[in-house]
């Protein structure tokens, strides 16, 4: 009987000790993220200062005035929806029929083929090799390099796979070739309708990468007026800043601030907001499916 | 009517006759599996053309570099191409391990590696077993999704976050410690901060979606062991330690392993936006060696030989690793 009430006792401890754990995780992802909404439209001294430390102060849209008036993040942002719209089309159009053709049981050579590609993912042959075939290939600064290099991965391929294997009756695709149904309409009439949750995850894990990459385009590109929204960021959060904060180390120089420094620091909380905003719009809608996704991988992994 | 009416027992039949074919009769069975299997390759050549765009994909640009690794031994010059180029043996290899960046490079790549997974390995692991204690609802969810989020944070802005985070003088992280009378830091401009705000901001971006996986495994685990455990008198501790734990050992191990097959190539592309000539010292591994010898000053071949003696390292650590997982624990990746 003690021996009960004790254990609910430590099973109450216990449940305190996950709760607070929980919220310090929460806590922790949560404050950077709303620190940079306020940061982003509050007055900039308050922000430099360190007198804005949650919400905002002496609410200013400067910030996002500046960013709607430069010509580069417009720009880099189109460049960039154009490369991510563009590559991902790609990236289905080789993934799902790859994908699909993989997961028949009746093709001849499917576990040679699924071998070699997953064998990439521990094997490749570096950066400077991959360089040198894409420039090889000449598509050193034009769009291919922003959408071929990277028209396929490996761990989607296998998620789709697994995919068709599990969730498409093996029955309707027996039933459609005995029928006569050519490998091509069976895979139109009938597999793609069946495959829209697939075709989601599969557009959300290459859309995002797209969105976010930048290290091919720091690679590939030098014609600035093709550089995609992160090679712009690069520029604005991280070369400027290193730049400002390198040269001067001395300490006190934020009263000797210029003004327009100032909000250059607002600036950078904005754009931060502005090129993420896509994907924070969509996330919440769409974290069952990047779920779905991640767990028909483990399935396999 | 028609054979369609019993598509599933054919399937099994095919299922079941390609695999034991090492018996009997084998010759005869043989024979006709390759006739089979001529017919099959007819019958679904359009299948072949489907995989056609991934398999030159993965020919293009992952088998020609391969192939194309052998400038390693070369001194490759660009009008020459791969083939005209001549041989020169380890030569770049010699230059690289007499360098001397060679050590720091080492250092600092597997310091960097090593720290992470110490520290980043097991956080997903505890904040997934304190998630599936929590009762289903909206407070669960909304740590869940919060959690989640910073996955999808690019890592130039996650570069740009930390940069102006850690800014020695307008950084909210050093007005903080001034508000605890500690005196600030120039974060990223000290070499010995540099692997520590790696290591962190990578904590920060990515212990909640690591938590996926784990949370599958979890929901894996059959309430009756609980139930018997609870009449057991175990404790919610103790549940954990001997039901839940044991539950998710597979799936650490397998990432452990992969883990590992990567700890020579970790995200350096973060590294390269936090590096700057302060921090190089500890901040230059072996990959943003690579980028800045091959791309950046165009030594192609030692790049490529610093970048193949990284994979070779790589590779090997993959094999190994494996290798023990097998023998110990039964679970490993092939």
């Amino acid at each position: 009987m003690s021996t009960s009430i004790q254990e609910t006792k430590k099973d109450k401890l216990f449940k305190v000790l996950v709760f607070l754990l929980l919220t310090a995780a929460l806590v922790i992802v949560l404050y950077p993220l709303i620190y940079i909404i306020s940061a982003s439209i509050s007055n900039p001294s308050a922000v430099n200062s360190g007198e804005m430390w949650l919400l905002p102060k002496d609410i200013t849209l400067e910030g996002y005035r500046l960013i709607f008036q430069n010509n580069d993040i417009w720009r880099g942002y189109f460049n960039t929806i154009f490369y991510t719209i563009l590559g991902t089309l790609i990236n289905l159009a080789v993934t799902i029929p790859a994908a699909y053709a993989l997961s028949r049981k009746d093709f001849a050579g499917r576990n040679l083929l699924m071998g070699m590609f997953v064998l990439t993912m521990f094997f490749s042959g570096g950066l400077i090799p991959t360089y040198l075939v894409v420039k090889s290939l000449g598509l050193i600064d034009t769009i291919w390099a922003m959408v071929l290099p990277n028209a396929a991965a490996v761990w989607n391929i296998v998620i789709a796979r697994v995919f068709f294997q599990t969730s498409i009756p093996k029955g309707l695709e027996e039933a459609a070739i005995i029928d006569g149904a050519s490998n091509f309409k069976l895979f139109t009439k009938i597999i793609l309708p069946l495959s829209a949750p697939i075709i989601a995850v599969m557009a959300l894990f290459y859309g995002v990468g797209h969105w976010n990459g930048y290290f091919n385009a720091l690679i590939y590109l030098s014609d600035k007026d093709m550089y995609p929204l992160q090679l712009v960021l690069r520029e604005i959060l991280v070369l400027q800043e290193m730049a400002s904060q390198n040269t001067n180390i001395s300490g006190s120089m934020a009263e000797a601030m210029h003004s327009k420094q100032q909000l250059a620091a607002i600036v950078k909380y904005g754009v931060m907001i502005v090129s993420s905003l896509p994907v924070i719009i969509v996330y919440p809608f769409l974290q069952r499916y990047f779920v779905k996704g991640v767990l028909i991988g483990s399935l396999k992994g | 009517m028609s054979p369609a009416n019993s598509p599933l027992p054919k399937e099994d039949s095919y299922v079941q006759h390609t695999q034991p074919i090492r018996n009997q009769d084998s010759v005869k069975k043989k024979k006709t599996r390759k006739k089979g299997k001529n017919r099959k390759i007819l019958q679904n050549w359009q299948l072949y053309i489907f995989v056609l765009p991934a398999f030159l994909y993965f020919i293009i640009f992952h088998y020609v570099p391969m192939y194309g690794v052998q400038i390693a031994f070369k001194d490759f010059i660009p009008t020459l191409g791969i083939w005209g180029s001549e041989w020169v043996g380890l030569e770049h290899f010699t230059r690289f391990f007499e360098s001397y960046y060679f050590w720091d490079l080492i250092k600092n790549t597997l310091g960097i590696s090593i720290y992470e997974l110490i520290v980043g390995f097991p956080l997903p692991i505890i904040l997934a077993l304190a998630l599936n204690e929590a009762k289903d609802g909206l407070y669960k969810r909304t740590v869940q999704t919060v959690t989640y989020a910073p996955h999808f944070i690019s890592v130039v802005v996650m570069a740009g976050m930390v940069i102006a985070f850690l800014s020695p003088a307008t950084g909210i992280i050093n007005h903080g410690m001034q508000l605890l009378g500690l005196e600030p830091v120039a974060f990223l401009s000290e070499p010995e901060w540099f692997k520590t705000v790696y290591v962190f901001s990578g904590v920060w971006q990515s212990t909640g979606w690591g938590t996926i996986i784990y949370l599958a495994a979890l929901s894996g685990v059959d309430p009756q062991h609980h139930e018997a455990a609870i009449v057991d008198g175990a404790s919610r501790l103790q549940r954990i330690w001997h039901i839940n734990i044991p539950a998710i050992v597979p799936t650490m191990i397998i990432l452990l392993i992969m883990n590992m097959g990567n700890i020579m190539a970790m995200g350096f592309e973060k590294i390269l936006l936090l590096q700057n000539p302060l921090n190089l010292e500890s901040s230059n591994v072996i990959a943003t060696f690579v980028y800045q010898a091959g791309l950046l000053d165009a030594q192609y071949s030692f790049a490529a030989a610093v970048g193949l003696f990284n994979a070779v390292i790589n590779a090997i650590l993959l094999v190994t690793v494996n290798h023990i997982a097998r023998k110990t624990s039964e679970t490993s990746l092939w």
